[in-house]
């Protein structure tokens, strides 16, 4: 019932005053992050969800094309444990570059930066869409 | 796979697909949404057109 309220609320284009916490809310940000999109599409938003896995999919994918660097966690330099904080934000692609061994980068290619850029920004975005499909799950958002 | 874009039409792909997800995250209703995201595309072409042309003028 509380729910329900919640998203006629957000229907109206006003904010919860205060978001419920259903399984949903719980399972939809854990899904998105481990697969960009599924958080939305969990909840029924085809197209949306579609598009987020495509949009991530393809940066993330294209940055390792382009022979981007995958950060592994690490103590050192700051711009590399930042590195690693943006990629660890892919979810699942993270872990599955890193089972095969994907992302060695290639220092010696301009390219391989914009490369790392695309994959740090590919986990980045999949922390917005996550976001997005937790404000989804608890009405704040349609 | 190896892939070569040149900075232009990195920086394209980047703007589009960033804006799509910024479109998506940031509005509540698909009109909205389009129209953001638009924005977001205009705004990231643009801050490259304008970074690029200054880089020209610093040079010369």
């Amino acid at each position: 019932m509380a729910g329900k309220t919640n998203i006629q609320e957000a229907s109206h284009g006003r904010v919860p005053a205060r978001p419920v916490l259903t399984a949903m809310a719980v399972i939809a940000p854990a899904v998105g992050w481990l697969v960009p999109g599924f958080g939305h599409i969990a909840q029924k938003r085809w197209v949306r969800g579609g598009l987020l896995l495509a949009c991530i999919l393809t940066m993330f994918f294209v940055g390792l094309a382009m022979q981007g660097k995958v950060y592994s966690p690490n103590t050192g330099d700051i711009l590399e444990i930042l590195g690693f904080i943006g990629d660890i934000g892919a979810g699942g692609l993270y872990f599955v570059s890193k089972a095969m061994g994907w992302g060695q980068g290639a220092v010696h290619r301009a390219t391989a930066d914009y490369g790392t850029k695309y994959i740090i920004v590919a986990g980045l975005l999949n922390i917005i869409s996550a976001v997005d499909a937790y404000h989804i799950a608890i009405g704040k958002k349609r | 796979m190896n892939l070569e874009l040149s900075h232009f039409s990195a920086s394209l792909l980047f703007a589009v697909l960033a804006s799509i997800v910024f479109g998506i995250s940031q509005r509540n209703s698909p009109k909205e949404m389009v129209k953001y995201g638009l924005y977001c595309l205009v705004l990231f072409v643009g801050g490259v057109l304008v970074a690029g042309w200054l880089m020209w003028i610093i040079k010369h």
